[in-house]
C-alpha cells in the first residue's frame, strides 16, 4: 500500500475514533506536543497509560473481591484512572470512571462490579484501537512518509 | 529561539501521577523551561531544601544553606490531590517559609471545586489550572515568573538578608500596583505571625499601603 493510501486510512481511522468518543481533544493536544525532537511522545504517554490502567484494573478486581469492600480504596483508584484517562483524551474510559465513582459512593458492590466489567471492556477496545493507530503510523514511516496527519 | 541563558527559568512540577508528570514536563519544556519533576509534596520540600531547615533549626549547618544556593526554583506547579501531603499543604509550607515564600505557586486539579480554588488563591497560589493542563495554560505562567525575577533584581542578587530588609519596600510597591486580593491577604497573614521587631514595623507600613 502506498503512502497516500495509508495516510488516508490514518485520517479516516482517527476521525472515527474521535466520532465514537474513544478520543477527545486532549489526544490532539498530545499530538501537538510531539515533534522531531520528541518523536515518540504520544506513544510513550499512551504506554504509560496502558501500564497504569492495567495496574489499577487489577487492584480494583482485588478490592471488590474482598469480604468487606473498602470503598475508599476503590474510589481512590477510580479517581486515579479518571485522571489519567482524561490526560490522554480517553473519553469513554473517563466517562465510565465518573459513573463508577457515583456507584462507589452509594456503596453498591454489584454496581461497582458492573462498572469494572465495563471499564475492562472499554480499556480493551481503546488499547486495540490505539495499537491500530500506531501501527498505521509505523507503516507510513516505513513507506517513507512523515507520520503526522 | 531568542531565549538567552539568563532567562532560563526552572520550574518544579509536583504530581503523583506518572502520566501527568510526563505531560507537564513536556508542556514546560516546550515553553523552554528547565524542569524538575517529583512525585510528592515531601519530595518537593526536600528538593527545595526546606525539610533540612526544619530538622536542623535556626542555626542550620552549611548543608541546608548550600541547598538553597544550589537549587533555584522560579515556579512551583503542583497537583492538588496527592496522597500524604496535598498540593494545598505544600502551598502552605512554601508560603510560610521565609526563604521560599516568594516563589510563585500554581495549583492543578482535575476537579472544579470553587471553594477549593478560593482556598488556594487565598493561601497565595497565583493560578489554579483545571486538568488536563494545556499549552495555553503554561503560557500564563510567564508573568508570574517574571514578577519574581523583577523583584529580585530590585533587591540585588537575592541574598537572604537583603530580602528581609527590603520586605517593607516590596510590600509598599505591591500596594501601589494593586495586586489581587489574595496576595494582600497573604501578606496580612505573614504579618499576623508576629516575628521580629523589624517585622512589627512592617505591619504599620503595610496597613498604610493597603489603605
Amino acid at each position: 500500500m502506498d503512502v497516500v493510501q495509508l495516510k488516508r486510512q490514518l485520517i479516516a481511522f482517527t476521525e472515527l475514533l474521535y466520532r465514537e468518543g474513544f478520543l477527545d481533544e486532549q489526544f490532539n493536544q498530545l499530538q501537538q506536543l510531539q515533534d522531531e525532537n520528541n518523536p515518540n511522545f504520544v506513544a510513550e504517554v499512551v504506554t504509560l497509560f496502558f501500564e497504569d490502567a492495567e495496574r489499577i484494573l487489577n487492584e480494583l478486581a482485588n478490592n471488590l473481591d474482598q469480604q468487606s469492600v473498602d470503598f475508599k480504596k476503590v474510589d481512590a483508584h477510580v479517581h486515579q484512572l479518571k485522571g489519567s484517562s482524561s490526560s490522554i483524551g480517553a473519553q469513554r474510559i473517563q466517562r465510565v470512571c465518573i459513573i463508577f465513582r457515583t456507584v462507589c459512593n452509594e456503596k453498591n458492590v454489584e454496581g461497582c462490579l458492573k462498572c469494572l466489567q465495563q471499564l475492562k471492556h472499554e480499556y480493551a477496545l481503546m488499547k486495540s484501537k490505539l495499537e491500530t493507530l500506531f501501527n498505521l503510523e509505523q507503516q507510513i514511516l516505513a513507506a517513507g512518509g512523515p507520520p503526522s496527519i | 529561539m531568542g531565549v538567552d541563558a539568563e532567562s532560563q527559568f526552572h520550574v518544579l512540577a509536583v504530581d503523583d501521577s506518572i502520566i501527568d508528570r510526563k505531560l507537564i514536563e513536556r508542556l514546560l519544556k516546550t515553553s523552554s523551561y528547565q524542569v524538575t519533576t517529583v512525585d510528592s509534596g515531601s519530595k518537593a520540600l526536600e528538593f527545595l531544601g526546606l525539610l533540612e531547615d526544619e530538622q536542623s533549626g535556626s542555626d542550620s549547618p552549611s548543608v541546608s544553606s548550600h541547598a538553597h544556593q544550589v537549587v533555584e526554583v522560579n515556579l512551583i506547579i503542583t497537583d492538588y490531590c496527592m496522597p500524604g501531603m496535598t498540593g494545598y499543604d505544600l502551598l502552605k509550607r512554601v508560603k510560610e517559609s521565609s526563604s521560599l515564600r516568594n516563589i510563585p505557586v500554581v495549583i492543578m486539579s482535575s476537579e472544579n471545586v470553587p471553594s477549593r480554588i478560593n482556598r488556594c488563591l487565598e493561601e497565595g497560589a497565583e493560578e489554579f489550572f483545571l486538568k488536563p493542563v494545556r499549552l495555553s495554560d503554561v503560557h500564563r505562567l510567564k508573568p508570574h515568573i517574571m514578577k519574581t525575577k523583577v523583584k529580585e533584581k530590585k533587591r540585588g542578587e537575592g541574598q537572604e538578608e537583603e530580602r528581609e530588609k527590603c520586605h517593607e519596600g516590596e510590600v509598599q510597591s505591591i500596594g501601589k500596583q494593586q495586586q489581587p486580593e489574595h496576595q494582600i491577604s497573604n501578606k496580612r497573614k505573614s504579618m499576623e505571625e508576629g516575628l521580629s521587631p523589624d517585622r512589627t514595623r512592617l505591619r504599620y507600613s503595610d496597613v498604610a499601603a493597603v489603605v
